[in-house]
């Protein structure tokens, strides 16, 4: 057990086993039934065809994307103040593209033959190119994450117990990296990072692209969506990695204290410039009240689900984030609030980027031509979607959780080489 | 001496600024190279692995001629469309557009269509091809309400096809977008990208679920595109996108579409495009013929008689 976990009061320990327990038991009753039950209780259907599930993948993937990005401060620009938190950055993106992929799968309606996009990929469709692209950055990312490790790793090999297991098995080495050997690590670990960063934006961006080029969908259909994905990336899995680190970082020195507030700073400037675009994102369509897609906001503003934006979106993640990251800047539990905030409600941004956009039928009469549950333009997810969603959720964090306990994730040794002068 | 230091380090900077820009410049022609191959490579896979429709002779059907109905101008449309469709079957496939007219005036909103479709194409619930959209106008008491039936529009631009990841929909020679069965992923894209909302998801229900027996309607197989699908067992096309596809199966056997042989108001005209002496060639000309979300770009062959 590393120090900083016993600073972790027993209540909070207990809350968290509690509420990751429920999450599993639900999500493994949901995994069941998506499995032997295919999408019977899912409440999507013919008209409304995407719903929680691939919502719930392109906010994963989004925070997949931000971290990653975030951990290319550190390996491509050298941004010293992250230098230790570069680590944790990969692992967490390579956990949230996994929990996206699982998302994802489960929403196809024939999940066996997902490898036909490898094998009879049609490159026209902006969903080939997302596929093979995040094949690629996941890829990527795991040499990436087998590099950033292997110093530590070798130095697990002295040590006792487990870690000397998981040192011996993983690090493909004999004994502790030499400087030249982690002169070698840096060196590579710089270059696949400088490929995964257009790599990282091209995936994400093709993810906003997948949904912009549809002509069919006026919602969708705007050159601003690729750039409020990757935008929306950048916030949500800065702020998750923000969370994070003032949460679980076991060792809470000045560092430490340094780290999350520059964290918190990155992540204030992405929010401010993430609420310019979102600004613009509404403002244009509804200015002169009139139009299409004027009727179709104000619906999705101050219809049934108004709460959904107002409340979950701007009120606890806006508002109450810019609040904290403003007035407490130096306090980095007001800064891991502000960040667990801001990544846990940015899920009801990408519910109201896949919903709305396919409630509202060109073609009004549709509405009533035809009596069936699959053949309705209303969609509220049904609890059997919850579960599956709460099953990634369990499986992810359980990961995650292994990943922190038995990876040095969070060890001392540096990603970049010592400061200059001594080159 | 300093000076000779300094030049030796002003040497060496130089060297290394010189490898530096050699390395730049090799890594970026590299990377350059490498998208232009995978752009090029990616085209090519494109063009390889679209589906190829066998043309020519070898797609001509010889439809038997009926002889004992008159088929002049005074018979029932379905058999002088019924005539035309022989017609045009006797063409390579390249060379037949198939078109559909609907005459909203003689649509009385029965949703025969509709049903005969689902019963035709044996299609479960969530799936249907053709519902009637009904619009009521004005207000009491001058009321009117207009019957609008939706098959696919078998889009000359689709865009439904660019948009599948597995190359699973195609438009066909004859102009008819299909769909492979085998296939398709279900990822839903195609649904998304029809403006018409003509695609459905087949979620693998039946009507009978719940009840103490599947029945045996539920259990046999449809014919679409000329296979045998069986739902039976989580296959195809279960879990797959569905679509009208102007039953190319009847078409095939020299039957008019389930749709347009039901029409209790003869509502529907369909043939060949190609042919100017077809109904459904003179039906579209006319001066009240309009298309649904023209300004879409679609190019549908649905017509509509407003």
């Amino acid at each position: 057990m590393r120090e900083g976990e016993g600073t972790m009061k027993r209540g909070v320990r207990l809350l968290l086993w509690s509420l990751w327990i429920i999450l599993a038991v639900l999500g493994g009753m949901g995994l069941y039934e998506r499995i032997t039950g295919g999408h019977r209780l899912a409440a999507y259907g013919s008209y409304v065809v995407w719903g929680l599930w691939v919502s719930a993948y392109i906010y994963f993937i989004g925070l997949s994307a931000g971290s990653f990005l975030l951990s290319s401060l550190i390996y491509v620009f050298g941004v010293r103040r992250l230098e230790h938190i570069g680590k944790l950055s990969l692992f967490v993106a390579i956990i949230t593209l996994f929990m996206a992929l699982v998302s994802i799968l489960f929403d196809l309606g024939r999940m066996e033959r997902f490898y036909r996009v490898y094998t009879s990929p049609n490159f026209g469709s902006m969903m080939t190119w997302m596929v093979w692209l995040y094949t690629v950055y996941f890829l990527l990312m795991l040499a990436e994450m087998w590099l950033a490790l292997r110093g530590d790793l070798a130095l697990w090999r002295t040590q006792k117990g487990i870690h000397r297991v998981i040192g011996r098995t993983l690090s493909l080495t004999q004994n502790p990296l030499t400087e030249a050997q982690k002169q070698n690590v840096r060196h590579w670990l710089k270059r696949l990072a400088a490929v995964g960063v257009p790599l990282a934006i091209a995936f994400h961006g093709g993810v906003g692209a997948l949904f912009s080029t549809v002509a069919a969908r006026p919602y969708w259909h705007t050159p601003l969506m690729p750039v409020l994905f990757l935008t929306g990336a950048l916030v949500s899995g800065g702020a998750l990695m923000t969370f994070l680190v003032a949460a679980f970082w076991p060792k809470r020195d000045e560092n430490y204290r340094q780290t999350v507030i520059f964290l918190g700073q990155v992540v204030l400037g992405l929010l401010l410039f993430d609420v310019v675009l979102e600004w613009a994102e509404f403002s244009v369509p509804m200015w002169y009240g009139v139009g299409h897609e004027y009727d179709l906001l104000i619906k999705m503003l101050f219809g049934e689900f108004w709460w959904v934006f107002w409340v979950l979106h701007i009120a606890l993640g806006t508002l109450i984030p810019l609040a904290l990251l403003l007035t407490k800047r130096d306090h980095p539990w007001a800064v891991g609030l502000a960040g667990l905030f801001i990544a846990v409600t940015f899920m009801t941004v990408r519910l109201n980027i896949v919903i709305p956009g396919l409630i509202d039928p060109h073609l009004k009469g549709l509405m009533m031509a035809f009596t069936d549950h699959r053949l309705t333009f209303e969609y509220i997810p049904s609890f059997f979607e919850w579960q599956v969603t709460f099953f990634v959720v369990a499986a992810g964090t359980a990961l995650f959780y292994l990943g922190y306990k038995f990876l040095p994730l969070t060890d001392e040794e540096s990603a970049l080489p010592p400061p200059r002068g001594e080159d | 001496m300093p000076d000779n230091e300094t030049m030796k380090k002003e040497v060496s900077q130089a060297q290394e600024t010189k490898i530096a820009r050699r390395q730049f410049l090799r890594t970026t022609a590299l990377a350059a190279a490498a998208a232009a191959a995978a752009g090029g490579i990616g085209q090519l896979v494109r063009q390889g692995s679209l589906p190829k429709d066998p043309i020519g002779d070898a797609t001509i059907r010889k439809i038997p001629e009926l002889t004992t109905v008159p088929k002049d101008d005074k018979a029932d449309p379905l058999i002088r469309m019924q005539e035309e469709l022989r017609r045009a079957m006797a063409k390579p496939v390249e060379q037949r557009r198939w078109t559909m007219v609907i005459n909203t005036k003689k649509c009385v909103g029965c949703h025969a269509c509709t049903v005969a479709c689902i019963a035709e194409n044996k299609l479960p619930p969530g799936v249907v091809y053709r519902p009637v959209m009904q619009t009521v106008m004005g207000t009491y008491p001058n009321l009117a309400m207009r019957f609008t039936p939706r098959p696919c529009m078998q889009c000359d631009t689709p865009p439904c096809v660019p948009v599948c990841p597995v190359t699973a929909t195609w438009k066909r020679p004859d102009g008819i977008v299909a769909i492979d069965y085998d296939q398709c992923i279900g990822c839903g894209y195609c649904i998304t990208a029809c403006p018409y909302n003509a695609r459905s998801r087949d979620l693998g229900e039946n009507y009978t679920d719940n009840t103490p027996a599947l029945q045996p309607y539920e259990k046999q197989s449809n014919y679409e595109y000329g296979k045998a699908w069986n739902r039976q067992h989580h296959d195809s096309p279960v879990g797959n996108a569905r679509k009208c596809h102007f039953c190319v199966h009847r078409l095939e056997e020299g039957q008019l579409p389930q749709c347009v042989t039901t029409c209790i108001g003869r509502a529907n005209y369909f043939g060949d495009a190609n042919d100017p002496e077809s109904m459904v060639s003179r039906a579209a000309a006319s001066p009240n013929a309009m298309r649904l979300l023209e300004e879409k770009g679609t190019h549908p062959k649905v017509v509509y008689l407003v």
